[in-house]
């Protein structure tokens, strides 16, 4: 004890591992862990028992069987021999499909509309209030529906079919337009067409930089477009306009000949169209009332253009604002798609809905549904992350 | 306290779970006894099979094979509940055991009796598949339908069989695919597709109930292939099966026998052993099936023979006027056929 006086050291006893909350915390998570992990180890060895006792195949050996069903529109060639690998294979490039046309137009109206939410002009502005206003409160499915019996009720039978241009043929088969017959002379121009892209930007870049430099503006927009129209142009017309259509006619039942977009395909991309572009409208307003009024009144003050301010100055701060709720809308319309196979377009779920049909597999079936909508999903997102960070304004 | 919490969630969620392990295990008859209905799977609406009439109650000859079902266990007709369900839904709800039957004009394929885990109770009407065109089009016979449109629902032996049958004569075709029979109908009949393909009596039926004008539309003679339509029922409930089968056998032989809704109460007290054994005044062949001795009777008495079934919803005493034709009985040269009750 004297000791212990004079060093000034007490001896403690090392306390019990449980009274550590880190400790404490880990063994909790382990558990946690270990629990969620029976959990669903339990739900797959049910299911699996539940299908083996009533006899129900199961596994993915089914993708390499014969399909035997036909599809009415596919982006590559597909018959009803081809596997239901195939099948599915085709239902996801039609969805991808609509999903990105759907994307781009929703976009551009909805930008359109959120614009024009905000315009000076009392018409324009009630005009774009009563169409988000209509268009964002009835549900979906109806406004598809609207839109389909609309295309086939109001277009004649094939054999009365309109023709407002020589070999563009409107019926309520679709919209049946001549295609050019493929040519070698159209690599060529695939090739002058990528290069004028190319050239377009590289002469933008070279602008800008000219301008800051010195201030002298180029209309590097007028170059651009002339060289991305011209250069292929050039080609064509080098290679003796080697321009022969597929004309489409009538033989028999249908339209043989060109390419068309099906009333459903169409009605669906309208219909996803407008109803998103609704949503966007709501969300660029939304930006653009966020970047403060200051900004506009600075830029006038500099003696910019109304249309200049919005293009230079609030959009690209809006931005920030935009991105965000813009990359949920897209997600939104990507699995709004599936609402095709209420209206007779051959998605991908309408196709596995088919093939779990057939087959009788319905868990795989719906296991591969969400693993696709999943991917297409984080793809979005992780597209839309990057380009937030990239359009993001450092402040600071 | 928090650990309390925790060990009381868990318990809850095992409690729940509990209740996700005790899958029919080859009872469903006690559970519809318990229960007091049978829960049954009927198309969403083809006129003579199964269709809401203008009070709301469903009618047709689906629907009185599960009243059949209905009046052999319970003695009363009514105790059953009408799901609607799609071709599409049709096997996934029987699988899940949403529904105890299916009598939703489901044909009997090795794919469906096998890979799908399904067992099919005996044929109850041969179909075929059929097509219906528009008789402006001028088309006399399904060989001249290359290059057509043609609207089809999904996941039916329809699809299939249209794909075989325009590969195997080297046609062309477009398929219009669309689930719900309503939209399906609307789109043919509005011009979207030239032909419409199905059971032949699905589309004959459809034709007088939905067209505006039934006369400018015909369906064709061919028969591209043998569609027998039967009551179906999951794997693993052999009990059940066997009640289901030999309800279907007692319409079909009380037909035979020539017992019917009105002289059933004559036949109790006919001397022919067959009559004797099938209405119970033998006993022995409901308890062997775990139904009540009286389950033939009730049958016949509520809802009548196959023959009175079938003229009532689909034969001479309705719009549709099928013949008995494949559906007749075998002494008639049709394929019904019954298996003997003893």
């Amino acid at each position: 004890m004297a000791t212990e006086a004079a060093t000034g050291i007490v001896p403690t006893r090392r306390p019990p591992p449980w009274h550590n909350p880190r400790i404490r915390g880990v063994v909790w998570q382990i558990l946690f862990l270990g629990i969620v992990v029976a959990l669903f180890a339990f739900l797959v060895h049910n299911t699996l028992v539940n299908l083996r006792r009533q006899n129900i195949a199961s596994g993915f050996g089914f993708l390499d069987r014969e399909a035997a069903f036909g599809i009415g529109e596919s982006l590559i060639a597909y018959s009803p021999a081809d596997t239901y690998a195939r099948a599915f294979l085709v239902g996801l490039l039609n969805t991808l499909y609509v999903s990105a046309l759907g994307i781009v137009l929703a976009t551009v109206l909805g930008t359109v509309m959120g614009i024009a939410r905000l315009s000076s002009n009392w018409l324009i502005r009630k005009l774009a209030q009563i169409y988000v206003e209509t268009f964002r409160n009835i549900p979906l499915l109806l406004q598809l529906f609207f839109w389909w019996a609309m295309l086939r009720i109001s277009a004649p039978a094939p054999r009365q079919a309109w023709e407002p241009l020589p070999g563009v043929l409107v019926s309520n088969r679709g919209f049946v337009y001549p295609v050019p017959i493929a040519d070698p002379a159209h690599h060529w121009m695939l090739l002058a067409l990528a290069l004028g892209i190319i050239g377009a930007i590289a002469v933008s870049r070279w602008a800008k930089r000219r301008q800051a430099r010195t201030g002298t503006r180029f209309p590097s927009g007028w170059v651009g477009a002339g060289l991305i129209v011209g250069m292929p142009l050039l080609v064509f017309l080098a290679a003796g306009v080697p321009l022969k259509l597929d004309w489409p006619e009538l033989k028999g039942f249908n339209f043989v000949g060109g390419s068309a977009v099906s009333p459903e395909f169409a009605a669906l991309l309208i219909g996803l169209t407008i109803y998103t572009g609704s949503f966007v409208a709501e969300i660029v307003r939304a930006g653009i009332l966020a970047v403060s009024w200051g900004q506009s009144e600075a830029a006038s003050a500099l003696g910019l253009r109304p249309g200049q301010c919005m293009r230079l100055i609030v959009l690209p701060q809006a931005l920030r604002v935009i991105v965000p709720p813009m990359t949920s809308e897209y997600l939104s319309l990507t699995k709004n798609s599936s609402l095709a196979v209420a209206i007779g377009y051959p998605d991908l779920v309408s196709i596995a809905n088919t093939t779990m049909n057939q087959t009788g597999q319905a868990v795989e079936g719906i296991a591969m549904i969400m693993a696709v909508y999943l991917a297409i999903s984080l793809l979005i997102s992780l597209f839309m992350n990057l380009y937030n960070r990239a359009v993001a304004l450092v402040e600071r | 306290m928090t650990i309390k919490r925790w060990l009381g969630a868990l318990a809850g969620i095992v409690f729940v779970l509990s209740f996700g392990t005790s899958a029919q295990a080859g009872a469903t008859l006690d559970k519809i006894k318990q229960s007091g209905q049978i829960s049954c799977g009927v198309p969403t609406g083809i006129a003579g099979f199964a269709a809401p009439d203008s009070q709301g109650r469903w009618a047709g000859f689906d629907i009185d094979i599960c009243r059949a079902l209905s009046s052999a266990i319970f003695g009363v007709a009514d105790k059953v509940k009408y799901v609607p369900l799609t071709a599409v839904q049709r096997f996934t709800a029987l699988q899940s055991g949403e529904v105890d039957v299916l009598s939703n004009n489901t044909t009997d394929t090795l794919q469906r009796d096998t890979a799908l885990g399904l067992n099919f109770a005996p044929v109850v009407f041969y179909d075929g598949q059929g097509f219906m065109v528009a008789k402006k089009l001028g088309v006399k016979g399904a060989k001249e339908l290359n290059g057509a449109t043609i609207c089809v629902q999904p996941g039916t032996t329809t699809e299939l069989n249209l794909a075989d049958y325009f590969r195997a004569n080297k046609m062309e075709y477009k398929p219009v695919v669309i689930e719900k029979i309503d939209e399906l109908y609307a789109a043919f009949f509005s011009g979207r597709c030239d032909v419409m393909t199905g059971d032949a009596s699905g589309l004959a039926a459809q034709r007088l109930g939905r067209a505006s004008n039934p006369d400018d539309y015909v369906v064709l003679a061919d028969r591209i292939s043998k569609e027998p339509l039967a009551p179906v029922v999951r794997h693993g409930d052999d009990e059940w099966n066997d009640v289901v089968r030999w309800v279907v056998y007692a319409l079909i032989e009380a037909e035979e026998k020539g017992v019917t809704q009105k002289n059933v109460d004559d036949m109790l007290k006919s001397e022919d052993p067959n009559i004797k054994r099938m209405l119970g005044v033998t006993p022995g062949m409901g308890k062997a099936l775990g139904l009540d001795e009286k389950w033939a009777y009730n049958e016949i008495k509520l809802i009548g023979n196959y023959g009175e079934i079938f003229d009532r919803t689909l034969g001479k005493d309705t719009e549709l006027k099928f013949e008995r034709g494949l559906n007749d009985l075998w002494t008639r040269g049709g394929l019904m056929y019954a298996m003997p009750i003893r």
